[in-house]
């Protein structure tokens, strides 16, 4: 009877509405294995491999970070000892960055009396931060040693030792307090709402969002890097043959996105450097 | 066929991770801001060119504070699952 048809659809009923649905007719072309599977946020926790459980493990984030560090120190040891008055090629890129940094970012912002005593901390600051974040596009380390908290939580912790101190030493402790928490120039009763807010970005906002600001573009870089070049994989080797040409799109992208992320971790480096050389300013700068 | 009734069942809830809608959410705001703040630079460099140096430092200080607004907003995803 009519009703009845359409009451309890039958085996060749839900045929027709397979394919009519885009969704239904992809997942019907997937393989039947386990199907693609996306990165996660567990491609940032890999099992260690020494001294698991402890504050020490070994895996290897921490691997990647010891090879840039030794990397660098190696660099600038064998470009210091080598160093000639006509520079060669290696000499001439070095000093190339050392002075983008002591100009471009500590005179510039500092002014050329202070900037001196802070270059050392930008330059490693400045070198420290790209070296790190480079990792994620080099081919056997993959990774950005800066993508967990630890390494830029470091970093921001330095920073803003230096720019306290850096206020402390040049006001004193009680006018650099008073210059900062309650910057002149407001009518008074705005205070109750200024002071919370200053307080709040001096003494918690600056260091937190200087390392949050690093490891979050690290790991989303590293994630989108991931997901194209595991697509490729998939669609190239397990999925149903309509699906290959996905593959050469998602390898596009993916070289795309590579050089993308060689952009992202210079921009992170420039902008970790110069915020340094802005908060230390700040707090160095007289009120007038 | 029993794929098949799992995936048009699905059509009736809805499922996954807010994380998704909230972060599209966050992005909102650091879009626009990116968009005015660059835009504002570029009409700065065509009006002074020989300025375009400290406006593009500024710039670059001004891009660091509102990009992080959209990562806190990719991060509490995953922090809070």
């Amino acid at each position: 009877m009519p009703a009845a048809r359409h009451a309890t659809p039958r085996p060749h009923d839900l045929g027709e509405l397979e394919l009519t649905s885009v969704a239904t007719a992809l997942a019907l072309s997937a393989d039947g294995g386990a199907g693609f599977q996306a990165p996660t946020i567990a491609d940032f926790f890999p099992d260690p491999v020494l001294f698991a459980g402890t504050w020490f493990e070994f895996g290897r984030i921490q691997f990647v970070r010891m090879v840039v560090a030794l990397a660098l120190v190696l660099l600038f040891v064998v470009v210091a000892r080598r160093a000639t008055v006509v520079p060669g090629r290696l000499q001439s890129a070095v000093e190339w960055v050392l002075d983008f940094v002591r100009t471009g970012i500590g005179e510039d912002i500092l002014g050329k009396k202070d900037a001196p005593r802070y270059v050392p901390l930008l330059t490693t600051l400045f070198v420290a931060v790209l070296g790190f974040n480079l990792t994620g596009v080099i081919p056997g380390l993959n990774i950005a040693g800066t993508s967990r908290i630890g390494l830029p939580l470091v970093l921001a912790l330095w920073v803003y030792v230096m720019y306290l101190s850096a206020g402390v030493r040049k006001q004193g402790l009680g006018r650099f307090l008073r210059s900062s928490l309650f910057p002149p120039g407001v009518p008074p009763f705005l205070y109750v709402l200024l002071t919370p807010v200053e307080f709040l970005q001096v003494f918690v906002l600056r260091p937190a969002t200087l390392a949050l600001r690093l490891m979050a573009n690290m790991v989303a870089g590293h994630l989108m890097l991931v997901l194209c070049f595991s697509a490729t994989g998939y669609f190239l080797i397990e999925a149903a043959p309509a699906m290959k040409a996905f593959g050469v799109l998602t390898f596009a992208s993916g070289l795309v996105m590579t050089l993308f992320e060689v952009f992202v971790a210079v921009l992170q480096a420039y902008i970790f450097a110069i915020l340094t050389a802005v908060y230390i300013s700040m707090s160095l700068s007289e009120e007038h | 066929m029993a794929d098949t009734s799992i995936i048009l069942a699905a059509a009736d809830a809805v499922s996954g991770n807010i994380a998704t809608i909230g972060y599209g959410l966050a992005v909102f705001g650091p879009g626009i801001g990116l968009g005015i703040l660059i835009g504002k630079t570029v009409e700065g460099m065509a009006r002074q060119p020989e300025v375009s140096g400290q406006l593009r430092t500024t710039m670059f200080i001004g891009i660091g504070f509102v990009e992080v607004l959209g990562l806190l907003g990719l991060i509490t995803g995953f922090i809070f699952k």
